[in-house]
C-alpha cells in the first residue's frame, strides 16, 4: 500500500496547488485550465480508489465536455490574454467562508458515515458490470429521478432557445 | 503480481510501454508516408517524394530532422505557458489512446475493464489542447480555428459514442478484448468459421463511427478548423518547428488509433479464423493482421479526405445534430430490441 500512499500524496499536492492557482489567478482562461487540472487530479484519485469507471466518467464528462464548453463560452465572448483588471478577487472572504462551510460539512458527513472503514487491500478493481448492476437495482429510484431532472433541463433549454 | 510473460508487474509494464513508444511514431510515419505523401500525390497525378531513400520512403524522417532544426518562435503577444503546453496536451491525448488497443490475446499495454469508454474519454481531451492553442496564439485566425474545432468536436463526439453503444450492447462488454472475443465466437446463422464481425450486424454503427471519426480527426470534408483558404491553417497557424511537428504527429497517430478502434469493434480485431481465441501464436500473428486491417480502414479515411470538398459550417452542424444523432439513437433502440428478443 506504500506505493498508493506516495501516489496519493503527489496527486493531492498537485490538485490542491491547482485549486489554489484557480482561485488566485487574474486570468479567466488560466482559471478554467487550473480547474481542468483539479478535475484531472480527482480522476487520478478515483483510480487509486480502484473506481476505474468513475474516473473515466470524470474525464469524459467534466474535462471532455463541461470544461470544453466553459472554455468555448469564455473564448466566444471575451477572453483577453494577460491580467484582467476586473478580476480583483475582492469577494474572497465570502468565498473562503462558504468554501470552509461546504468543506466542513462534507468532511463531517464522510467521517460520520465511514469513520475508520478502510478499502480492501487485495487490489481488486470494481468491475463496470457491478457498478451498472447496483445502479439498475439498488439505486434505480435515484437514477430515474436524475434522468427526469435531466429531461426537464433539456426541455427547458429547448424552450429558452426557441425563436417564434 | 505477475503478468502473461511471468515477469514482475513493473518489468512487464516497462517493456509494453517501450514497445508502445516505438510503435506510435512508426505508425504515424507509415501512415504519413503511405497516404499523406504517396497516395495523395498519385490521386493528384503527381509522383510525390522521390529523392530521400528508395521511392522517397525516408522523406518524413528528413522532414522531422528539418523541423527539429528550426527556431522555436513564440508570437510576441502570446500566452507563453499555455502556448507551449497545448501541443503536448493534444499529443498526450492520442498517446493515451494506444494504451487500450489490443493486438493479441496478451499483446495489449493494459487490458482495462472500461476499454472503449476509456478510449472515448481520452480522445475527447484533444479538444482542450486545440482550444488552448487557438487562444494562446493571440491570433484571430487561430482563435477562430480553435472555436470551430471545439464546436465540431462537441457535435461529433455524441454520434461517435452512440455508435459505439450498439457494439457494446451486442458484445455485452466495454472491454475491447471481450468485444474481439464476442466477434470471434459469434456465428452468422449457425456458420461460425469466420466468427461474426460486427460490421455485418452494426453496419449503420460502422458508417456513423467512420463519419464521426473523420470529423474528430478534422479531416476533409470536416476540416473547417484548419481550412487553409479561410483561416490560413487554423489553430496551429502560429506554430513552427518541433511544436508543429507534435501537432502533425498527433493528427496522424490519432488517425491510426481510430482506425485501430474501428478494426477492433467492427472488423473482428486481431483474431484469425481457424485459431483458438487464446492461442499464444496470435500474439505474433495478431499484430500483423491488425496492421493490415488498420491500413485498409485508414485508406478509406484518407481516400475520403482527398476526394471530397469541404462542408460549410452550418451544414456540418446540421448533419451532426439532425442526421447522425437521431440515426445512432435509432440504431441503439433496434440493437436493444434484437438483444432482448433473440
Amino acid at each position: 500500500m506504500v506505493a498508493q500512499n506516495i501516489a496519493f500524496g503527489i496527486i493531492a499536492a498537485i490538485t490542491v496547488a491547482a485549486a489554489l492557482g484557480m482561485v488566485t489567478t487574474r486570468n479567466i482562461v488560466h482559471a478554467a485550465l487550473f480547474l481542468v487540472a483539479v478535475l484531472g487530479g480527482l480522476a487520478a484519485n478515483y483510480v487509486l480508489l480502484t473506481a476505474e469507471f468513475i474516473a473515466t466518467t470524470q474525464v469524459l464528462v467534466y474535462i471532455g465536455a463541461v470544461m470544453v464548453l466553459f472554455l468555448f463560452g469564455i473564448m466566444l465572448t471575451r477572453a483577453p490574454i494577460g491580467r484582467i483588471p476586473q478580476m480583483t478577487g475582492a469577494t474572497w472572504p465570502v468565498a473562503a467562508l462558504s468554501a470552509l462551510a461546504l468543506g466542513g460539512i462534507t468532511v463531517y458527513a464522510l467521517i460520520d458515515r465511514f469513520g475508520t472503514d478502510s478499502l480492501a487491500t487485495d487490489n481488486t478493481v470494481f468491475r463496470t458490470a457491478d457498478v451498472s448492476d447496483s445502479v439498475f437495482s439498488q439505486y434505480i429510484i435515484p437514477f430515474e429521478a436524475v434522468s427526469v431532472l435531466l429531461l426537464a433541463a433539456l426541455i427547458g433549454a429547448v424552450v429558452l432557445a426557441r425563436r417564434d | 503480481m505477475t503478468g502473461a510473460l511471468g515477469l514482475a508487474y513493473w518489468a512487464e509494464t516497462s517493456i509494453k510501454l517501450g514497445v508502445a513508444l516505438i510503435v506510435i511514431p512508426t505508425a504515424a510515419l507509415m501512415l504519413g508516408y503511405l497516404f499523406l505523401l504517396k497516395m495523395m500525390a498519385f490521386m493528384q497525378s503527381r509522383l510525390g517524394p522521390q529523392d530521400v531513400g528508395p521511392y522517397g520512403t525516408l522523406q518524413l524522417i528528413a522532414d522531422a530532422v528539418k523541423f527539429l532544426q528550426k527556431e522555436d518562435i513564440h508570437p510576441a503577444a502570446a500566452d507563453r505557458r499555455v502556448f507551449r503546453a497545448a501541443p503536448v496536451v493534444v499529443l498526450a491525448s492520442s498517446f493515451l489512446l494506444f494504451v487500450v488497443l489490443p493486438t493479441g490475446p496478451d499483446a495489449v499495454v493494459e487490458n482495462l475493464d472500461t476499454g472503449i469508454f476509456y478510449a472515448m474519454a481520452v480522445s475527447s481531451l484533444s479538444v482542450l489542447g486545440v482550444l488552448m492553442a487557438g487562444w494562446a496564439s493571440a491570433n484571430k485566425y487561430a482563435l477562430l480555428g480553435g472555436l470551430r474545432a471545439a464546436g465540431q468536436l462537441i457535435a461529433y463526439e455524441l454520434p461517435l459514442i452512440l455508435a459505439v453503444m450498439g457494439v457494446v450492447i451486442q458484445a455485452d462488454s466495454l472491454n475491447l478484448q471481450e468485444i474481439v472475443r464476442a466477434q470471434a465466437e459469434g456465428e452468422i446463422f449457425g456458420f461460425g468459421l469466420i466468427g461474426n464481425p460486427f460490421i455485418l450486424t452494426q453496419f449503420i454503427g460502422f458508417l456513423i463511427f467512420m463519419i464521426s471519426a473523420q470529423a474528430e480527426l478534422t479531416q476533409t470534408p470536416f476540416d473547417m478548423p484548419v481550412a487553409e483558404t479561410e483561416l490560413v491553417g487554423g489553430f496551429h497557424v502560429e506554430y513552427t518547428g518541433f511544436r508543429f511537428l507534435l501537432f502533425f504527429m498527433a493528427e496522424v497517430a490519432t488517425a491510426f488509433a481510430f482506425s485501430a478502434l474501428a478494426t477492433v469493434m467492427f472488423l473482428g480485431g486481431w483474431w484469425i479464423p481457424g485459431f483458438d481465441f487464446d492461442a499464444p501464436v496470435l500474439n505474433v500473428l495478431g499484430p500483423v493482421v491488425m496492421l493490415v486491417k488498420i491500413l485498409v480502414v485508414a485508406f478509406i479515411i484518407f481516400w475520403i479526405r482527398f476526394t471530397y470538398p469541404r462542408l460549410r459550417e452550418d451544414q456540418l452542424q446540421k448533419f451532426a445534430w439532425k442526421v447522425l444523432i437521431p440515426l445512432s439513437l435509432a440504431n441503439i433502440v433496434v440493437t436493444g430490441i434484437f438483444k432482448v428478443v433473440l
